[in-house]
C-alpha cells in the first residue's frame, strides 16, 4: 500500500453499511429508504459507489474498481466519492 | 479492453411533492450553446472567461419594435437611449443608428456621447445634478434640459442671462400614479403646487422658455395602468401651464421604467407571463394620451412629441454573460454549491433578478438543486440562491441571462479585473467592443509617493 491509500484509508468515515443495507436500490436509479420514507434518484456513478458501500468496500478499493469502470482518473474519483460519502453519512444516519 | 462508462458527479436527488407551478413550466430549452448562429465555446476560449456577449441582431430588432409599437399608434415618437443602462460606445451607437437619441443623467455620460458624435441637439439631458459647465454646454448645444430642482433652474435663468438669450427647458415632474410608489425625490412635485409654482417662474423670466414635460414613474412597472395614467396626468398638466403661462409645449417625455424579460426575485409567474409586451405598453399610454388630448385639434394646438426613455427592455435580453465552474462543494444541507468565475462584481443584478442559467454543453444526468456562488470573497456573492441544474464538472460553462440592463454600467472591480464584451455582429462576425482589464487597468491612475515605492525598505531577517 502506497502512502497515499495508507492516508485514504485512515482519514475517511464512509457512511456505516448498515444504514446503506436498508436501502431499496433499484437499477434505474430510484432509492427508497423505509426508515424516513423518503426516496431518492440516483445516477449511474452514485448508484456503483452506493452499491461499494453497501458492501464495506473501502475507499481505497471502491476508486479503484471506479477507474476500471468509469473513464475518471484516481484523483478526480477521489474527489467526488469523499464528497459523496459525506452526503450519504448525513442523509442516511 | 473493456469499454469504459463516461463519468459524470455522482449526484442523490430527493422526491419533493410540489415545486412544478400550475403551468407546468418547463425549461424549454436544456443548454445553448450558440448566439446568432455563433458557436460561444470558442469565443470563450479566445476572449477567455467570463465574457460578456452582446446580440447587435437583437438590439437593433428590440428598438425597432419599440419604434414601431409606438409610432404605428402617436403621430411624433421619440426614443432617447437611456445611457445609464448600458453606455458601452458600440451598444450607443448601434441604438443611435436606429434613430434614438442619447438620454443622459450625468455630466460624464453627456461627454459620452458627444464623444460618440451625438450632437447636443440629439441629446436628453435629465438628473439631480447637472455642474455649471455641463449646464451650460448643453444650454450652448441645444439639448433638451429637463429641470430638477429650483436651485438648477435658477442656474440656467442666470446662464441664459449671461448669454444673452432665450433658452428651452422641460420641467421634470413628480407625482402619485395610485399605481406605482411615488419617486418623489426627483423633479417638481405637482399636487403639492411646486411643479406649477416652476413653471409660472419660467413663464415670467424673459430667459426661459417651458417647452417639455418629463417623468419617471419606477422601475420594472409590470402594470400599464400606471402608465396611462401617468400620460393623463402629464397632458393635464400640459393643458394647466399653455393656459396659465402662455407657453407652448411640444414633448411629453414619459421616461423609462418597461419592465424585461427577466424574473424579479418574489415574483410567482414566469416573466413570459407578468411582463406586458411594448404593443401592450403602447395602447395603454397611447389611449389615455389621445383621450385627454382630444380637443387641441379644435384649439389648433399640434399634438405633442410623445418621448419614451426605454433602457432596461431594449438592452437586457441582447446581452449574455458565459462563466466556467472553478469549483464545487457540498453545504452542510446537502446542496450542492458551485463556484463561478463571474459573481455580483459583473452581475450586479442577481441581487433582484433570477437569472436564467443554462449549460453551454448537453449535460446527461439528473438536474439538481444547485447554489451559484461567485468568486468573491464576500457572503454575499451568490449568482443563483437556488437553481435546478445537471451534474456540473470542473471548467464546464454556464451560459446567464439576461444581463444587458445595467450590468455594464454598474459592475465593480473588486479583487477581480472585468472581463471583455464582445458582439455579435448581423454579418455574424464577431467584435471585440470591451477589452478585458489588467492589471495596469487598476494601477495606472495610481502614485506610490517616493518614500513608499519598497514595499520592504530595509531588508531584515523575516518577522
Amino acid at each position: 500500500m502506497d502512502n497515499n491509500q495508507d492516508r485514504q484509508g485512515k482519514s475517511l468515515e464512509l457512511p456505516k453499511p448498515e444504514n446503506l443495507m436498508r436501502l431499496a436500490l433499484s437499477d434505474s436509479g430510484f432509492v427508497f429508504d423505509p426508515v424516513s420514507g423518503n426516496s431518492f434518484s440516483v445516477n449511474g456513478s452514485g448508484m456503483a459507489i452506493l452499491r461499494r458501500l453497501q458492501q464495506g468496500t473501502d475507499l481505497t478499493r471502491i476508486v479503484a474498481s471506479l477507474c476500471e469502470e468509469f473513464e475518471v482518473d484516481a484523483l478526480a474519483a477521489e474527489r467526488d466519492v469523499i464528497e459523496f460519502a459525506n452526503l450519504l453519512r448525513n442523509t442516511f444516519r | 479492453m473493456n469499454q469504459r462508462t463516461p463519468w459524470s458527479k455522482p449526484i442523490l436527488t430527493p422526491h419533493r411533492p410540489g415545486g412544478m407551478n400550475k403551468f407546468g413550466a418547463l425549461r424549454p430549452q436544456l443548454h445553448q450553446s450558440e448566439l446568432d448562429g455563433v458557436a460561444i465555446m470558442p469565443l470563450l476560449e479566445q476572449y477567455g472567461s467570463p465574457l460578456f456577449i452582446v446580440s447587435e441582431k437583437r438590439l437593433r430588432e428590440n428598438a425597432r419594435h419599440l419604434r414601431r409599437a409606438f409610432s404605428t399608434r402617436w403621430p411624433k415618437v421619440r426614443h432617447g437611449w437611456s445611457y445609464k443602462t448600458n453606455y458601452l460606445g458600440a451598444i450607443c451607437n448601434v441604438l443611435h443608428q436606429e434613430g434614438s437619441w442619447a438620454e443622459v443623467v450625468s455630466e460624464l455620460e453627456y461627454r459620452k456621447a458627444r464623444a460618440l458624435g451625438v450632437p447636443g441637439s440629439r441629446i436628453i439631458f435629465n438628473g439631480p445634478w447637472k455642474p455649471a459647465a455641463a449646464l451650460e454646454q448643453a444650454l450652448l448645444e441645444g439639448a433638451a434640459l429637463h429641470l430638477d430642482h429650483l436651485d438648477e433652474l435658477f442656474a440656467v435663468e442666470q446662464i441664459a442671462r449671461r448669454l444673452g438669450k432665450q433658452v428651452p427647458v422641460g420641467l421634470r415632474l413628480n407625482f402619485d400614479t395610485g399605481h406605482t410608489e411615488p419617486w418623489s425625490r426627483f423633479g417638481f412635485n405637482l399636487e403639492s403646487g411646486a411643479a406649477m409654482d416652476a413653471a409660472r417662474h419660467i413663464g415670467a423670466s424673459q430667459w426661459l422658455q417651458l417647452t417639455g414635460l418629463h417623468s419617471h414613474i419606477g422601475t420594472f412597472v409590470l402594470d400599464v395602468r400606471a402608465y396611462a395614467q401617468q400620460a393623463r396626468i402629464m397632458a393635464e398638466f400640459m393643458e394647466t401651464v399653455e393656459r396659465e403661462t402662455g407657453c407652448r409645449i411640444e414633448y411629453l417625455d414619459i421616461g423609462g421604467g418597461f419592465a424585461s424579460h427577466n424574473a424579479l426575485q418574489g415574483l410567482y409567474l414566469p416573466p413570459d407571463q407578468v411582463v406586458p409586451s411594448f404593443e401592450q405598453y403602447a395602447e395603454a399610454i397611447v389611449a389615455a394620451l389621445t383621450d385627454a388630448t382630444r380637443g387641441r385639434a379644435a384649439l389648433g394646438k399640434p399634438l405633442p412629441v410623445l418621448v419614451l426613455e426605454t433602457g432596461r427592455a431594449i438592452v437586457d435580453d441582447a446581452e449574455v454573460l458565459v462563466t466556467r465552474v472553478v469549483g464545487g462543494k457540498r453545504l452542510p444541507d446537502g446542496r450542492r454549491a458551485a463556484i463561478l468565475d463571474a459573481g455580483v462584481n459583473l452581475l450586479f443584478t442577481a441581487y433582484w433578478y433570477n437569472h436564467d442559467v443554462r449549460p453551454l454543453q448537453p449535460s446527461e444526468g439528473l438536474a439538481e438543486e444547485t447554489v451559484l456562488y461567485g468568486p468573491l470573497c464576500m457572503n454575499i456573492d451568490t449568482v443563483r440562491a437556488s437553481v435546478m441544474l445537471p451534474p456540473l464538472n470542473l471548467g464546464d460553462a454556464l451560459l446567464i441571462s439576461p444581463v444587458g440592463a445595467y450590468n455594464n454600467t454598474q459592475w465593480m472591480q473588486f479583487i477581480q479585473s472585468r472581463p471583455a464584451v464582445v458582439m455579435v455582429m448581423q454579418d455574424g462576425s464577431i467584435e471585440p467592443v470591451r477589452l478585458a482589464e489588467t492589471l495596469q487597468t487598476l494601477t495606472d491612475p495610481e502614485r506610490v509617493p517616493e518614500a513608499l515605492r519598497a514595499p520592504f525598505p530595509n531588508p531584515s531577517p523575516s518577522r
